[in-house]
């Protein structure tokens, strides 16, 4: 139980790293900036991999509780006493821990968490070598890992907060890391700026959940939502949930909080790897499928989030398709690929949500990691106009990155094809029909997600090169520090899906038994709501219970279907662009040019946002937008809001100048120094007997001397 | 031929107060600090002889052996050589610092 | 009075005491009234001498010795040495008296009258201090001396004495500490 009981030292050594880096890292070298955070992230890694084995044996012992372990109490006291009045009434001691709790969920985030942090930092290495602020990016890195390990660790809502706020400054700091670069700061102001909507959200779900259970501990709160005290769609759990919902949305980049995500691509590429691909923003569906028991209680939710994550998920997608910016294709794939999880959640399919994350943090990690290495190759070109016939010049990047593709096109039997499947078949399997439009949706995005990706591959690595001869000559392979990772997260990305095979193909194939491990792991986590969830509302089943309700045959005819949308995405890519030198025409642009430029523009959703909220946009003297009661607002903000804040400024100010005289001239004056002026009055003629003589003294010694003989011979 | 010819205890009792006062004169009267010092010095000597002359007296009443007084007479000849060792330590270091010998020139120890 | 005592015959007649006090009392007001500092330890030093005289006359001698060998022989050195070091020169030509050397005289005198007073008190006929004869006793002074310093059993200044070899330590220290120029 070696790393269990120190399970705190996981995120511990990460910040042990960020605090060296602080406060040492500027007189060190980069080879022991290096030594020092990648050790202690492959130390967590490490730590880590110990820690879920051992889990899982305690857990095999322990009826597969969660494994808590809390290090003190941080609000709160532990006396018992009853402190807080719930929402119904009744007092709880409510208490809030620094404390840690490991079960298969979190087990899960804290192996790829770890693991994929881990390849990046070496990566790091490689990728940062020739840049300044070595030791601030490491030392970021470092802070980030352990704040998102705290956010996986945490034991409840709050600490899991701290962690949220954790990797938001980190996010914020890593996409600002070119600060001199003006769109580099404002990228980094604006992801603040949108996640604190977010925030705001999960702060007032987390009130709810307090007001409502008593408690913010994932166990309190999972027993509470379980124990049959609240009804199914409870309009205060439905809140809660919702609000939940809209930080979870600002942290994973969901319509319509999204619009941070593709400028978070300002931040050095590595970090793009980690915090916006892999980890981070997929805290938010952590946080949906930790909160699972809550949301099967809230149905309204659960539609919201699917229906959110759907059209995310096509949206971002759509934009994909036709973005020149090699980052900004895999940034609006990653938003897409959120949907995609969502859209799982949303369904009740949590595991299949959760095996998403898992596979999806390998392979967008390693196209990110691939395009880093693109641009580290083409002396920082991101333009994919620019680039071509890559792939007989850094074969390496060209081979993972292709993996990678084939992986998040779905092709078989690449780990994307398991993930993205299972979801879209939770979908359709879902009893209402209404869901089916999901399912087309879903399916839709699919077949975006093949072309989009394909047509990166192409235009980077096919055809002729269309860069300049300078370029040319400089594009050389990378490093091993940044091919090592490529080729791990290769690998893993070949083989992560098995772990999550279909009951439905293993029998075609003849394998009886358990085969979709991933989630019969984590079936200790969700499973316990189907029941509840079934009883109440059939309309909407949670994983595990409706794999013999449909017929084998409709899902295998949809992932024929899905593998069938996959091939076709890649056909069209490469009728497009494989031989992009000799000119091509974007083919949305053919079909229809307004569609092309208002996609190439994003939806205008940024200029939108622009002129909706901060009114930038003028017609003459007039602000447009949402300003008239904005600047209302601000009007009265100003003169009344503030005003009466002054005024009462005002009034403390007087109250307290007179209370100030009272004090100098009464309290100091009479009180304090009469006394001491009195004393010095008096003891002014005892001060003139002290001259400070010798011999004075020892005459007045002689005196009284003769007193006291004089006294004892006469008394 | 005892009654006034005999040196009694009282004599040198006497003899002692004469050389006490006088060493009370100088040590409240010389400016020149050693002056004072060795009028120090004639008052313990005066307390000494008080002190051997009752150890006489003493031993003419409980026997030869008691001998207190002038054990304590060795005490104070004792205390004086420390005594004396430190102040003229002081005295030193006094002069080094004031380039004087008076103690009237020495005031610093008032408020 | 112990008439075994009272039998011995006085090893020195009265005028060596009156001699020998007349000597202590002129050598102590040398003492005090001298502007030279010499002639001042000079004049303490005779007067010391005279003690060391009256200590044998009351069959003191190991404290006659004592005050010979200590005070004459190792205190006055230090005197001297000291008076050397600093200047006697510009002492001797300034004010030898403080401010308040009436006063200072005044209140000796009245300390004086006070021991007269004592001296010559009497209460019920009998004088305050009993004549005590001052004759020879046979005992080993020296040794009586050591019994009560030394002895193991009835070394009844035995702590005092080692108090005293503390005592002494720290005055050389402090002795030390005091003169030197840089600690």
């Amino acid at each position: 139980m070696l790393f269990l009981d120190h399970i705190y030292l996981i995120p511990l050594l990460p910040a042990f790293g960020a605090a060296f880096m602080f406060f040492f890292g500027r007189k060190l070298t980069k080879q022991t900036v290096s030594a020092v955070c990648v050790g202690v992230v492959v130390l967590a890694f490490l730590f880590a991999c110990g820690a879920v084995l051992q889990y899982n044996v305690w857990a095999g012992a322990n009826n597969h509780q969660p494994f808590q372990k809390i290090v003190y109490t941080w609000l709160g006291t532990d006396t018992g006493h009853l402190n807080f009045f719930k929402q119904d009434g009744s007092a709880a001691n409510f208490q809030i821990d620094a404390g840690f709790l490991l079960d298969p969920l979190s087990a899960i985030w804290l192996l790829f968490v770890t693991g994929v942090g881990m390849l990046i930092h070496i990566y790091s290495i490689g990728y940062m070598a020739h840049e300044g602020g070595y030791y601030r990016f490491f030392g970021y890195l470092n802070l980030f890992m352990f704040s998102m390990l705290t956010l996986i660790l945490a034991n409840n809502y709050a600490l899991m907060f701290v962690g949220w706020e954790g990797v938001g400054l980190c996010s914020y700091l890593l996409i600002g890391f070119y600060f001199h670069r003006k769109s580099a700061s404002d990228a980094a102001n604006k992801a603040f700026i949108v996640n604190r909507i977010g925030d705001a959200g999960f702060i007032l779900g987390m009130f709810f959940i307090a007001w409502l259970m008593g408690s913010l501990r994932y166990v309190d709160v999972n027993a509470a939502a379980r124990s049959g005290h609240f009804q199914i769609g409870d309009p205060l759990i439905t809140a809660a949930t919702l609000l939940l919902f809209v930080g979870a949305c600002g942290k994973s980049a969901q319509l319509p909080l999204y619009v941070w995500l593709p400028d978070a691509m300002e931040g050095p590429t590595p970090v793009s790897a980690l915090i916006h691909a892999a980890t981070m923003v997929t805290a938010g569906v952590y946080m949906v499928a930790r909160s699972n028991a809550l949301f099967v209680l809230a149905p309204t939710s659960m539609k919201t989030v699917a229906i959110v994550g759907a059209l995310t998920a096509i949206f971002a997608a759509s934009i994909g398709l036709v973005q020149n910016d090699i980052k900004r294709v895999l940034a609006y794939s990653t938003v897409s690929q959120l949907g995609y999880m969502f859209l799982a959640l949303g369904v009740g399919a949590f595991a299949a949500g959760v095996f998403h994350v898992f596979t999806h943090a390998f392979f967008k990690a390693l196209l990110f990691l691939g395009a880093g290495s693109v641009i580290h190759a083409m002396s920082g070109e991101q333009d994919m106009r620019n680039m071509g016939d890559l792939r007989n010049r850094i074969p390496t990047t060209y081979w993972t990155m292709f993996i990678a593709t084939l992986a998040i096109a779905g092709i078989p039997p690449f780990a994307g094809f398991f993930s993205k499947d299972e979801i879209l078949w939770q979908s359709w399997a879902t009893e209402s029909v209404a869901y089916h439009l999901l399912w087309y949706i879903g399916y839709a995005t699919a077949f975006m997600t093949a072309f989009y990706m394909f047509r990166l591959i192409y235009l980077t690595f096919w055809s002729k090169p269309r860069m300049s001869h300078d370029v040319e000559h400089h594009i050389h392979e990378s490093p091993a520090s940044m091919t090592m990772p490529l080729v791990v997260l290769a690998v893993m990305s070949l083989f992560a899906g098995f772990l999550g095979f279909p009951q439905s193909l293993a029998r075609l194939v003849g394998i009886h038994g358990e085969t979709n491990r991933f989630e019969a792991y984590l079936a200790p986590v969700f499973a316990k709501e189907a029941p509840v969830f079934a009883k109440e509302e059939p309309g909407q089943l949670a994983a595990g219970t409706k794999e013999e309700e449909k017929s084998s045959g409709t899902e295998y005819l949809l992932m024929f279907l899905s593998v069938g949308a996959a091939a076709f995405g890649w056909y069209m890519a490469g009728r497009s662009y494989r031989e992009a030198d000799k000119g091509y025409v974007e083919p949305i642009n053919a079909l229809s040019p307004p569609v092309y430029n208002t996609l190439l523009n994003k939806y205008y959703v940024d200029e939108g946002y622009d002129y909706v909220f901060t009114g930038r946009r003028k017609l003459g003297g007039v602000r447009l937008g949402a300003m008239g009661l904005g600047e209302a607002s601000s009007w009265f903000d100003a003169n009344v809001v503030d005003g009466a804040v002054n005024a009462s400024g005002w009034l403390t100010r007087v109250v307290a100048s007179l209370s100030s005289w009272w004090d100098k001239w009464i309290i100091d004056g009479v009180g304090v120094n009469g006394p001491a002026i009195l004393a010095r009055m008096l003891s002014y003629p005892a001060r003139l007997l002290e001259w400070g003589l010798v011999q004075w003294y020892a005459l007045v010694m002689t005196a009284g001397l003769v007193g006291f003989v004089f006294y004892y011979v006469y008394h | 031929m005892h009654a006034m010819t005999d040196i009694s205890t009282l004599h040198y009792l006497v003899l002692g107060a004469a050389l006490f006062l006088l060493g009370v004169i100088g040590v409240l009267t010389r400016r020149n600090v050693v002056i004072v010092l060795m009028s120090i010095e004639l008052i313990l000597n005066a307390v000494n002889l008080n002190l051997v002359a009752f150890s006489r007296y003493w031993q003419s009443i409980h026997g030869p052996s008691a001998l207190h007084g002038q054990v304590f007479a060795i005490f104070v000849i004792t205390d004086a050589a420390a005594e004396a060792a430190v102040g003229l330590g002081i005295l030193i270091a006094f002069f080094r610092n004031k380039e004087t010998v008076n103690v009237d020139e020495v005031n610093l120890l008032k408020w | 009075m112990n008439p075994q005592i009272a039998g011995n015959p006085p090893v020195a007649t009265p005028y060596f005491f009156y001699g020998l006090a007349a000597i202590m009392i002129i050598g102590g007001i040398l003492v005090i009234t001298r502007k030279n500092a010499v002639h001042s330890a000079l004049a303490l030093i005779t007067t010391l001498l005279a003690q060391a005289a009256l200590y044998l006359m009351l069959y003191a001698p190991f404290v006659a010795g004592v005050q010979i060998i200590l005070y004459a022989g190792g205190i006055m050195v230090l005197f001297l040495f000291v008076i050397m070091l600093i200047s006697i020169e510009r002492a001797e030509k300034e004010r030898q008296f403080n401010k308040q050397w009436l006063v200072g005289i005044a209140a000796a005198a009245a300390l004086g009258g006070l021991f007269i007073t004592v001296y010559t008190a009497t209460t019920k006929g009998r004088v305050l201090f009993p004549e005590g004869r001052t004759s020879y006793v046979d005992m080993q002074n020296t040794q009586g001396i050591a019994n009560l310093l030394f002895d193991q059993h009835g070394g009844t200044y035995m702590f005092a004495f080692e108090i005293a070899s503390l005592l002494l330590l720290v005055a050389i220290i402090g002795a030390v500490v005091m003169a030197k120029k840089r600690i």
